[in-house]
């Protein structure tokens, strides 16, 4: 199933990405020549297959619900591209038009 | 030239005196600088360096009671978190991003005393095989700088193999820290999956990662290991499973008879010396095994069969993983945001667009896609199975032999850009490393020849999970006995 230049609009879409027209072209070429290549998978017959999700065994990790120290707001605002006294700043988001 | 062969006999020399660890930092610093070309560092820390030093050359003389690693001068990979210092994933969007914390590997290091000489580039977000995707521009081999270094974790095995420092931290995903080391001819281990804590360091395929050192020995590698293992509660995967004693464990191997208890069947998959081979490695290889056979080890033939399916696997679930751990660079809390955010759209699209790299970006869209609607099953559920065939591939294989090996990689380093413009050769260059990351198995890269052009040639070795003691003891027993 080729990738379109539409799918791969969607597929930024989804990602949060934008692209130019000619990126966009080279990476449908890409994803097809990815996506031809791991068909190869289908040549498995899985059918009775469970899945594996993390390779060693996992289980559920229990704590009692204590606080502890964490960062401070200062500190958590120290990375930010935009802050005022205790919050991120972020352009508007409802728009009122 | 170093004159210690491994920390052991450094921390002895400067207890006597023969050696000043300052000067020795400054011997560092001065290699760093005059290696500036291969781009290895994205950051050097000389001053805390050499305060260290003089603060732990006071400790190691006056108390018996100095870390384990006291005195070891080490380099890590830009993927790791270093409280107060920059954390840039060799990527634009994280250009100006300092952590807050210490990675728990890092604190591990601190905590015995290790010295942290400085940041070492990587490909952006440790995704590439050449450590040419980098912001901050590609790392060159020492060897020969018109070839790449390997990577992702190119830098570390860099600033080892050009005598920046002691050893490196990297991370391997796919077999960024095995891959590397056999270009650049040092040792590189990377652990089982869940050994060390994955805290502080940043996600990329986060059932894949794990951190793990580059030496120039086999003793130092186990001695690193050994401190950064361990679980952790601040990584709900790390391994509650105990820490053997790895450097003591090197002891069993007794060397004047050329033997030790015990002696480890090792297997050789067919799959991995087929088509694509470069024949000089295979000969390397092949030669050691008869080293090995005439050493009165038990060596078969053993088989993967699913081995042909591993990078397809590897690259869905990888990418899978890696669209969602990299969702959160959005703009709104830490690192680049466009100019033109005039709306939380495009905020969150011009800041992840301008920000991330181009590969970076086509793994997000592939990985977008293999979990979107309509393909998760197709593509996504179907790797997870091949991950269960893979990973019962290695479990029939270990029920026969205890440890596996193959050559490194099918080449010797390839030259820059030689691959840069088609993405699947340069994944194809990972065949025999991405299988251990999807068991989630320990393999560790050992140089043991040159070719013809003078390039480094690596045979790795792989060991059922947890059982690193085996593939130290055999690495070990390598390096004193057969290169």
């Amino acid at each position: 199933m080729p990738v379109s230049k539409k799918d791969v609009e969607h597929i930024a879409e989804l990602a949060k990405l934008s692209f130019e027209e000619s990126e966009i072209e080279s990476f449908t070429g890409d994803l097809n020549e990815i996506l031809s290549y791991v068909e190869k998978l289908n040549e498995l017959n899985t059918d009775n297959v469970e899945p594996l999700s993390y390779p060693i065994p996992g289980q559920n990790v229990f704590r009692d619900d204590i606080s502890t120290p964490s960062a401070s707001t200062q500190e958590a605002l120290k990375n930010a591209p935009d802050k005022d006294e205790s919050f991120f700043k972020v352009p508007k988001v409802i728009n009122m038009d | 030239m170093l004159n210690y062969k491994n920390h052991q006999e450094k921390l002895e020399k400067i207890k006597s005196g023969e050696i000043s660890l300052s000067e020795n930092v400054k011997h560092f610093l001065k290699n760093i600088e005059a290696n500036k070309k291969l781009n290895a560092f994205n950051f050097v820390f000389s001053e805390d360096a050499l305060k260290d030093a003089e603060l732990i050359e006071t400790k190691i003389k006056s108390s018996s009671s100095c870390g384990k690693l006291a005195g070891m001068v080490i380099a890590i990979k830009d993927v790791l978190a270093l409280k107060d210092k920059p954390l840039t994933c060799s990527s634009k969007i994280l250009k100006d991003f300092v952590s807050l914390y210490n990675a728990t590997a890092i604190n591990k290091l601190k905590e015995q005393d290790a010295i942290i000489i400085g940041k070492t580039s990587c490909d952006e977000f440790a995704m590439g095989s050449s450590n040419e995707n980098s912001a901050f521009g590609p790392v060159l081999n020492p060897v020969d700088p018109s070839r790449v270094p390997g990577g992702s974790s190119g830098g570390s095995a860099v600033a080892v193999a050009s005598e920046c420092c002691d050893a490196a931290l990297g991370t391997d995903t796919g077999g960024s820290i095995r891959q590397p080391a056999a270009f650049c001819g040092v040792f590189g281990l990377k652990p089982t999956y869940g050994r060390v804590s994955r805290f502080g360091l940043t996600a990329f395929a986060s059932s894949f990662d794990s951190i793990g050192p580059f030496t120039n020995n086999v003793e130092d590698a186990s001695l690193i290991l050994e401190v950064i293992s361990g679980k952790d509660c601040l990584d709900s995967t790390s391994a509650d499973i105990p820490v053997p004693d790895f450097q003591k464990l090197l002891d069993d191997v007794n060397l004047a008879s050329g033997d030790y208890n015990g002696k480890p069947r090792i297997g050789i998959p067919k799959e991995y010396f087929g088509q694509g081979l470069n024949p000089e490695i295979r000969e390397s290889i092949e030669n050691l095994i008869g080293k090995l056979k005439t050493s009165g080890f038990e060596v078969k033939e053993i088989s993967l069969p699913h081995t042909e399916y591993s990078i397809a696997t590897y690259y869905i679930l990888t990418t899978a993983e890696a669209s969602s751990n990299l969702a959160r660079y959005d703009g709104a809390r830490y690192g680049y945001r466009s100019s033109e955010s005039h709306n939380l759209k495009q905020m969150y699209t011009l800041s992840r667009s301008e920000g991330f790299g181009k590969e970076v970006k086509r793994r997000i869209m592939l990985g977008t896609y293999v979990l979107s609607a309509g393909y998760y099953d197709a593509y996504y559920k179907k790797a997870q199975k091949v991950r269960r065939l893979l990973k019962n591939d290695f479990d029939n294989a270990f029920s026969e032999v205890d440890l596996i090996l193959t050559p490194t990689t099918p080449s010797t380093a390839f030259k820059i850009g030689e691959k840069s413009s088609d993405p699947l050769e340069m994944y194809l260059n990972d065949i025999y490393t991405t299988s251990a990351n999807l068991a989630g198995i320990p393999g560790i890269n050992i140089p043991i020849a040159t070719s013809s052009e003078g390039l480094p040639i690596g045979l790795q070795l792989m060991a059922n999970q947890f059982n690193e003691t085996a593939l130290l003891k055999m690495s070990y027993y390598i390096q004193k006995n057969l290169l």
